[in-house]
């Protein structure tokens, strides 16, 4: 745990003085969210219609964040430096899903009342908490696997492009299961909590990955 | 009967695909001695600093380092080992001090031992500005500071007065060179400096040995042979 602590530590100061995902992620959200406003021709948008446009936006922006996940270990030598560490090299995986959680959760901060600005109908108020839970499973299967596929690309040349190939497909069952939670709660007069299937799938698929990316992390940091 | 050597290969061999970076290669290095390896660019010098620094996995061959044979038990190994390779491996946008903190979190040393090596390479005036902001120097000397931070048995050198002016280079010298007893292996593009540190000497060319031997017993013309 002190491992996982210390680089944790280490990536949320780098993120708050170099200022390079977070921002990045919000802005891209807050664009996306104005182009939409305007693409559908429509003031507000509801229900099933609302979650797919939140759950694909966030996915979209989280894909920045899977991204440059790994870019000062491999550019600054920081595999090298942990790589030569007494630690256990799990530590590294958890590590790196706790500083992505953090970041999808600063963005979901922002981006929820933004999207309840510009384009949802209904009050986000009512629905509130099942969408914090709906979404924070949602956001460890995105740092789970984000940051398994992170720790791939970052070894390819074309990391920028490998990242979403391999992620965006793998992370499909997870958007249906979020869209699908959030629908009903984004929808008039709707749900205050999501369906219990939307839920339970969320926290299976969190569990399967979790355990894949534990089982394959150390073969990724080998030569 | 002798001690047993700290580092022990016999025909370590490693591969980069179709080429072989280094092959056969065999050298017994007592504790508390210095092995320089000597040869050209590309002759297979930091391929065997990272394999014994445990960053790369032999493709042949045996290796034993400190009574830790490799890859098996690299995990054991990486706590009595100190590497300082061509990067400072620092981020760029922490300070020194915060670049030193990591690494006794991740070494379990005590914060003490910082302070105390920042002075030894006079950086403690700089320690809290961003490694990006410090010439390459004073980023090697940081360098220094983390390769020995852990207070490693083995240090492993690939250039290490790289960037470091003579005022630099005497300050870091109780730390990394002869005067801090420990056993070494070292690279370098200078071989009389090379030379003058070594108790034993490999020259590698083209990723093969083409000798090894005490300073005193070597060929003048065998070490120009390496660079033509």
């Amino acid at each position: 745990m002190r491992t996982v602590a210390a680089i944790l530590r280490k990536d949320l100061v780098l993120e708050l003085r170099t200022l390079e995902t977070v921002p990045a992620m919000v802005l891209f959200s807050l664009t996306t969210f104005v182009i939409f406003h305007f693409a559908l021709n429509r003031a507000t948008v509801a229900g099933q219609l609302a979650a797919g446009i939140l759950t694909g936006t966030l996915l979209f922006a989280a894909m920045l964040a899977v991204n440059r996940l790994f870019v000062a270990e491999r550019e600054q030598g920081g595999f090298d430096a942990f790589l030569l560490a007494p630690v256990d090299r799990s530590a590294l995986l958890v590590a790196k899903a706790l500083a992505l959680f953090v970041f999808l959760a600063v963005l979901e901060v922002i981006a929820l009342p933004a999207f309840a600005l510009l384009l949802l109908g209904p009050s986000l108020g009512r629905p509130l908490g099942g969408l914090v839970i709906l979404l924070a499973l949602a956001d460890v299967a995105l740092a789970v696997v984000g940051t398994l596929v992170s720790a791939i690309a970052v070894h390819t040349r074309a990391r920028d492009l490998i990242g979403p190939i391999i992620a965006l497909p793998l992370l499909i069952p997870a958007l249906i299961a979020t869209a699908r939670g959030a629908g009903p709660l984004l929808a008039a007069h709707g749900a205050t909590l999501p369906a219990g299937r939307w839920l339970l799938i969320l926290a299976l698929y969190d569990l399967v990955f979790a355990l894949l990316a534990y089982a394959v992390f150390d073969f990724l940091l080998e030569d | 009967m002798d001690p047993r050597p700290a580092i022990d290969l016999r025909g370590l061999t490693r591969r980069f695909g179709e080429r072989t970076a280094l092959a056969d290669v065999t050298v017994s290095l007592p504790e508390g001695a210095t092995l320089a390896v000597l040869g050209r660019n590309g002759a297979g010098k930091s391929t065997l600093l990272r394999i014994l620094a445990t960053l790369l996995r032999p493709h042949g061959g045996e290796a034993v380092v400190l009574d830790e044979p490799l890859p098996r038990r690299a995990w054991a190994l990486r706590a009595r080992i100190g590497y300082l390779g061509h990067e400072p491996l620092l981020y760029r946008d922490l300070t020194g001090r915060e670049n030193l903190e990591y690494h006794a979190r991740l070494h379990r040393v005590p914060a003490a031992r910082i302070d105390q090596l920042l002075d030894a390479v006079r950086m403690g005036a700089r320690a809290e500005d961003p490694v990006r902001a410090l010439s390459r120097g004073m980023a090697q000397r940081l360098a220094v500071c983390r390769a020995v931070l852990h207070e490693p048995r083995l240090l492993l050198l690939d250039e290490p007065l790289a960037n470091l002016d003579p005022g630099a280079a005497a300050l870091v010298e109780p730390l990394i060179g002869r005067a801090s007893g420990l056993t070494r292996v070292l690279t370098s593009h200078d071989p009389h400096a090379a030379l003058r540190e070594a108790d034993l000497v490999l020259g590698l060319q083209g990723g093969r040995p083409a000798f090894t031997a005490e300073p005193a017993r070597l060929d003048p013309a065998r070490v120009e042979e390496l660079y033509r």
